[in-house]
């Protein structure tokens, strides 16, 4: 377990490593600094107040090496001092920097949008699992039958909608015509402006209910063919008792592997619909660093995912190891 | 200017126009749709010789949702090959067999409704020219032709994204589990860092950097598709690897080459070809909310999920045009349907023990 650790505390730098410079690939190929700087400038901008937005954004260094001779006035020192590097120097010790766009403090920003992002997908995240491990449950429970059969029949009907179709619909027809739910918008005052989550929530689990519901089942179907069962079965263990103790128990062994890894993520909110619902989120948030080529923004968005990405892959590892003893993490 | 942005600017500019001139010409496209129908040939000639595959097959026609799923799959199948061969009309350029055939269907400068006789507009309310099985759509374009000619875009996605990913996810899947060491971690290494960025973030970012296109899209796909097939191709062969017939072959002095072609590929070949079919069905309903999102498709080319992105606008108008989204829907849901049930019925048919 300790030299599992060590081995995954010294590969995240180099994930890390390998995901910003595919980044900065990406977005150095997508625009260049002069042309944000105009854009972020607007018209008025003189040769002089670019040239200053840039060197206060350190962004007149050169992109990723600086091998070639210097050219007069350039700053910057050695060969690693470029764009690329200093900003992952920055992003090591978590200093986020300031939105190149509206030059407001990103950690600030993370902060505020953490909040309503989290607001909308932990209870979609917890209520949805729920409601699928109940319906995969019983599924498993009326297994073979003709009841079954409808049952995944239309979990891949639910799979098989485009997500935006869903959101669309939840939009124009129950928001209008309950009156009821907001169909756009949102507000933390009070206890009644929880209306203005319920819709996207609700939405947010049917989206992901349908595959949930097969893959648990799936799982569940696996734990029931094997030998404990028959045991138990065998011992006169009722069949309610069997699929709710044992084979419920056994199948979240195998269940953590697709359930934990999400859950660290969960703070980065969901693009789709909190971009539809106008929810102030961090989906959001990357959503229009998108459009506006914010570069500052999407290069935090994707360090902090890289990482919350492995921490979840870190614990699923470990919770696997304590719920099953059978494995060794080596 | 510094020397090294120049060179960096000139290799990424050169890089960038020689992709361009490859992606961007019409054989590219065409040799990876014939390389896509070779390999399944290849599949089915190669696989036929198996056991394993002739079981499969007599389960799986004995499966009648399999069936089914099947058939509707070969229906779009030929409504989208209708669509791809052009033929001569006249000196000026060519036509679809498709566009041929509803050659009939009138032109209207507007919304209309389903078998509606007028135009549906407040300020001018014109006599249609045509009769309109659903309707048509803001240029007047009628709605059910649109919605068939979307199966062209949603199976070239689809075809060419799988002809680029099945085979590289393959190949590198079998090689992490055959070879292990540096090789294995080398591939883990590049798919833990794909796998960490958000793929909506991704394909965005990639789209913009190619460009809006077809090809394009379907590059973009396939680098972020390739991930998952290679994992489950890894942890197989890692599986087979350990099993005496492997050992055997290397004790009779096999190659690494023959052994990975004749043993490891074909006893995890039907694990590729299931997720292939049920992968399709995931790059249809990526090709939809990449338009939706509006970096898909190409504006013009007829497409499930700019038809879906219109509806933003069409819900909010007063009498509700709701047809473009039911029928971009319902052509959709029934080809993603179907892909997936076919796919249930195919891992049933290789795996009855566990389907």
């Amino acid at each position: 377990m300790f030299s599992y650790l060590i081995r995954r505390l010294l590969y995240t730098p180099l994930i890390i490593f390998g995901v910003m410079l595919l980044t900065f690939v990406l977005f150095s190929v997508l625009q260049k600094p002069e042309t944000m700087a105009r854009t972020v400038l607007g018209k008025r901008a003189t040769p002089k107040t670019v040239q200053d937005w840039l060197h206060t954004r350190g962004y007149d260094k050169p992109t990723f090496l600086a091998t070639g001779p210097k050219k007069p006035g350039q700053a910057g020192e050695g060969m690693f001092d470029t764009i690329f590097f200093n900003e992952m120097r920055k992003l090591a010790t978590f200093n986020l920097g300031v939105s190149d766009v509206t030059g407001r403090e990103l950690k600030e920003v993370f902060q505020q949008g953490a909040i309503p992002s989290l607001l909308l997908t932990l209870p979609a995240y917890v209520a949805g699992f729920l409601m699928a491990v109940g319906f995969a449950l019983f599924l498993v429970f009326v297994r073979k039958s003709a009841l079954d059969t409808a049952g995944v029949f239309a979990c891949v009907g639910l799979m098989s909608v485009p997500p935006m179709v869903y959101i669309i619909f939840g939009q124009a027809v129950i928001a209008l015509s309950f009156n009821y739910f907001p169909a756009f918008g949102y507000e933390m005052r009070s206890w009644s402006s929880i209306r203005f989550l319920l819709l996207p929530v609700a939405l947010m689990i049917v989206i992901n209910l349908g595959s949930e519901v097969r893959l648990y089942r799936a799982v569940f179907l696996e734990e029931i063919g094997q030998d404990y069962v028959r045991t138990a079965q065998a011992k006169g263990v009722s069949s309610v008792r069997l699929l709710l103790v044992h084979v419920l128990k056994n199948g979240m062994i195998a269940l953590i592997t697709y359930v934990v890894a999400q859950l660290p993520l969960l703070i980065l909110g969901s693009l789709l619909v909190e971009n539809f619902f106008g929810i102030p989120g961090l989906g959001n948030l990357l959503t229009s660093a998108i459009q506006t080529n914010d570069f500052a923004v999407i290069r935090a968005t994707t360090f902090l995912t890289a990482i919350l990405y492995i921490i979840g892959l870190t614990i699923t590892d470990i919770l696997y190891a304590v719920a099953d003893p059978r494995i060794r993490l080596s | 200017m510094d020397a090294s942005l120049w060179f960096q600017n000139r290799l990424i500019g050169a890089a960038d126009s020689l992709f361009r001139r490859v992606v961007e010409s019409l054989w590219f496209q065409d040799v990876l749709i014939l390389a896509a129908v070779g390999f399944i040939v290849w599949l089915v000639v190669h696989g036929s010789r198996s056991e394993r595959w002739r079981q499969a097959w007599v389960r799986l026609r004995r499966d009648r949702s399999g069936v089914a799923a099947g058939v509707v799959i070969g229906l779009y199948l030929g409504i989208g090959v209708l669509e791809m061969i052009q033929i001569p009309r006249d000196q000026f350029g060519s036509i679809s067999i498709l566009g041929w055939l509803t050659r009939g269907v009138a032109q209207e400068t507007s919304y209309s409704a389903p078998w509606a006789s007028t135009s549906l507009s407040i300020t001018r309310v014109e006599k249609l020219r045509g009769w309109h099985l659903l309707g048509t759509d803001a240029l007047g374009k009628d709605t059910f032709v649109q919605t068939l000619r979307a199966c062209r875009t949603a199976l070239l996605i689809g075809g060419i994204t799988s002809a680029i990913y099945v085979p590289l996810g393959t190949l590198f899947g079998i090689f992490a589990g055959y070879f292990r060491g540096w090789i294995d971690d080398a591939i883990q290494y590049f798919y833990t860092v794909i796998y960490s960025i958000p793929e909506i973030l991704l394909l965005i970012s990639l789209l913009l950097v190619l460009g809006k296109s077809v090809t394009n899209m379907s590059i973009a796909l396939a680098i972020t598709a390739w991930v998952s097939l290679c994992r489950l191709i890894r942890g197989e062969t890692m599986r087979q690897a350990e099993r005496p017939y492997v050992a055997a072959a290397r004790a009779l002095g096999q190659s690494h080459w023959k052994i990975i072609t004749q043993h490891l590929l074909p006893n995890v070949m039907h694990l590729v070809l299931i997720s292939f079919v049920l992968g399709f069905s995931h790059l249809v309903l990526a090709e939809a909310i990449l338009s939706y999102l509006g970096v898909g498709s190409p504006i013009g080319t007829p497409s499930w999920g700019s038809m879906i992105d219109g509806a933003r606008g069409e819900f909010s108008r007063d009498p509700l045009v709701w047809w473009n989204l039911t029928s971009a829907t319902a052509a959709l849901f029934g080809l993603v349907l179907s892909l997936n049930i076919f796919g249930d019925s195919l891992r049933r048919a290789f795996d009855p023990k566990r389907g």
